[in-house]
């Protein structure tokens, strides 16, 4: 453990602490959800849960759990507060987030409860940079009532499937239309956009589908811009599940392997636009 | 029409639609008994290019006889389907190209590996056909080479260079980067590189020569060549008369259309005025009077053999004529001319001679009068 235990000193007032040996295993997962500025951190025993949400409509989990943290102390039962993520991340990449092997920028996150920084202390080759980011009043997240009882479709696919749909997807067209379904064409992503319309079919018996299982026929709609920025979180994945429930809500839920091979979980709900008649 | 591409094709197919996208805005598509014509025209109709596929490029390939179908498609849309060529060779195993009239949409389907489907459904619109009449088989001079060859030729150009100079002897050509004539000459920039007879597998020049024409269209060309690996061949006779770049196998052929300066039309206008002092300065009406498609085309005003002049030692006749597609678009085309540096360049020579009575006539006008004495 590189960090300088200087600092270990006043360690019993803080209401949480967190180490990592490499800062990137927190850095890389929260950037997968960076797409508004706030973001509500909430800790427990389990880990670290950081949400992020947009026009009430989109909301992001980071699940980081607590024995991806070299050390993981919590003195309460749930600790919460809310930060400026896009600080947050300028911070935890001080040193320049460098991918070289080798080298790597510890973190100890300290918190002192309620009204009080976030103090980071951050080291990398003997220098030391504490960075303390003033904490919001958190906010409630949204509720999406998202059930698993609740859930008519539900694919697994491999990322890699899905990665060259999301980067060839048409974004003339303003939103994008998930079919689920157990005939044909099973799982069909589609877009409407200026030159005309593209589908994008997955057989349910490829290779790249882990799991298939729906129930019933379903087509929603889902606003392009709100999920344009799942697609950084399925850039760092490996593998995602794709759900929707009975109201049509959409659940992408994307399954992250660290640079240790460990693994963390993002997710992403989000709100069906209006129906509109199909095409 | 019903046409199915596989394997290697499909990324020849691929690198056709984004050569043309070096050319113009739109795709002209047109299924035709001898293969599948895909051409465009860039706006100011100096260049022009046609990709034909044969039937046997495909795996399938119908056309349906009773019911003649042309279309023109934005090129950035059908681009689109064809994106990333380094994915579409990893994963595609079959390309489906079909015409669903009923519905009046071009479908492009994608068999991709793991069974993934893409299927596009690409609005049109009808269109008029479109083809340059060339005849690159009277051209003075061809030469062929492997595409490595221009390739690393057209390397040593920055790609901000618009011209460039082709300049040939009997046994060696240059290639010339053309400075504009406003250009500052403590500033500008000369390139030139000389390639000798040898390094091409075909050389023939029946007439030394130096033409210009635009190197973005060459450099799109070559994009498909160096893919597909076949040797170019270029065809042309002299200043402002076309060159035509063709590339072709047993299932396809590739031809670019593209105009070139006439430079020495200051040289010729004044030897025709000499020769023919009566017959020089057309009425401005002839003009009007006058066949309106033959003007449109700046290339091929220049070319055109002046009605009362004497029939030239040189007989051939490289023409290049498009055919135009609808009213709209030729008025559109005599409104305003569509790219004022190539006419600058057309016609900045004409404009010094003070010999030219009309100078203040619009630049169309120019374009008609100056086909009318330049030979």
């Amino acid at each position: 453990m590189p960090l300088s235990t200087q600092s270990q000193a006043g360690d019993e007032q803080y209401v949480l602490v967190a180490s990592l040996d490499n800062v990137r295993n927190l850095s890389n997962i929260l950037k997968a959800i960076t797409f508004r500025e706030h973001a509500i951190f909430n800790a427990t025993k389990n880990g670290l849960k950081v949400t992020v949400e947009d026009s009430k409509c989109l909301q992001a989990n980071a699940f980081i759990q607590a024995d991806i943290f070299q050390e993981f102390t919590i003195k309460e039962d749930s600790v919460g507060f809310q930060v400026n993520l896009t600080v947050l991340l300028d911070c935890l990449t001080i040193f320049g987030g460098s991918t070289v092997p080798g080298v790597s920028t510890a973190l100890k996150m300290c918190y002192n409860g309620y009204g009080y920084p976030l103090t980071l202390f951050l080291e990398e080759g003997g220098v030391v940079t504490v960075c303390k980011i003033n904490t919001q009043e958190p906010e409630e997240p949204l509720d999406f009532d998202f059930c698993s009882t609740n859930v008519t479709n539900k694919v697994i696919l491999q990322s890699d499937s899905l990665k060259e749909a999301f980067s060839e997807l048409d974004m003339t067209s303003e939103i994008l239309q998930i079919t689920m379904s157990p005939s044909q064409p099973y799982f069909r992503l589609s877009t409407f956009g200026n030159s005309g319309n593209a589908h994008y079919d997955y057989p349910k018996d490829s290779d790249m589908m882990e799991l298939f299982q729906c129930t019933k026929t379903q087509t929603n709609r889902y606003k392009m811009s709100l999920l344009k920025p799942s697609t950084k979180a399925l850039a760092l994945s490996c593998k995602v599940s794709v759900r929707t429930d009975s109201r049509g809500f959409l659940s992408l839920q994307y399954l992250v392997r660290n640079d240790e091979g460990q693994i963390c979980f993002v997710e992403y709900y989000c709100c069906p636009d209006e129906e509109v008649e199909e095409e | 029409m019903d046409c199915v591409a596989t394997g290697g094709n499909v990324k020849a197919l691929a690198k056709a639609i984004h050569s043309l996208s070096k050319i113009g805005e739109e795709l002209y598509l047109e299924p035709q008994d001898n293969g599948l014509a895909l051409r465009s025209v860039n706006s100011s109709r100096s260049a022009f290019a046609c990709f034909l596929l044969s039937p046997l490029f495909f795996q399938r390939y119908r056309t349906d006889p009773d019911h003649s179908f042309r279309c023109k498609i934005p090129i950035k849309s059908v681009q689109a389907v064809f994106k990333s060529i380094s994915s579409l060779e990893r994963s595609v195993e079959k390309c489906h190209i079909q015409m669903n009239s009923e519905k009046n949409r071009l479908t492009v389907a994608l068999h991709c590996k793991h069974g993934l489907l893409k299927t596009h459904n690409l609005s049109y619109q009808d269109s008029e056909s479109l083809q340059a009449v060339f005849d690159k088989e009277s051209c003075a001079n061809v030469l062929r080479a492997q595409p490595r060859l221009l390739v690393d030729a057209v390397l040593h150009f920055p790609l901000s260079q618009e011209e460039v100079t082709v300049s040939v002897k009997s046994d060696r050509v240059w290639l010339r980067n053309r400075v504009e004539d406003d250009a500052d000459p403590s500033r500008a920039m000369m390139t030139e590189l000389c390639l000798s007879a040898e390094e091409f597998d075909h050389f023939s020049i029946g007439a030394e020569t130096s033409i210009t024409f635009c190197l973005k269209e060459l450099r799109g060309l070559l994009v498909f060549a160096e893919s597909s690996g076949l040797p170019i061949s270029v065809f042309f006779s002299q200043p402002g008369s076309p060159v035509v770049l063709n590339v072709s196998d047993s299932v396809l052929e590739v031809n670019f259309v593209l105009a070139t300066l006439s430079e020495g039309l200051s040289a010729s206008w004044t030897k025709a005025t000499k020769n023919s002092s009566a017959k020089t300065t057309p009425p401005p009406d002839d003009f009007m009077s006058d066949d309106m498609d033959s003007y449109l085309i700046a290339m091929e005003t220049s070319e055109l053999p002046g009605p009362s002049v004497d029939p030239q030692p040189c007989t051939i006749n490289h023409r290049m004529q498009l055919g135009s597609e609808s009213e709209e678009e030729e008025e559109e085309q005599i409104d305003r001319p569509p790219n004022k540096k190539f006419c600058s360049v057309f016609f900045g020579s004409v404009l010094h001679n003070s010999q030219l009575t009309n100078q203040t006539v619009q630049r169309q006008q120019v374009l008609a009068s100056d086909s009318e004495d330049e030979q």
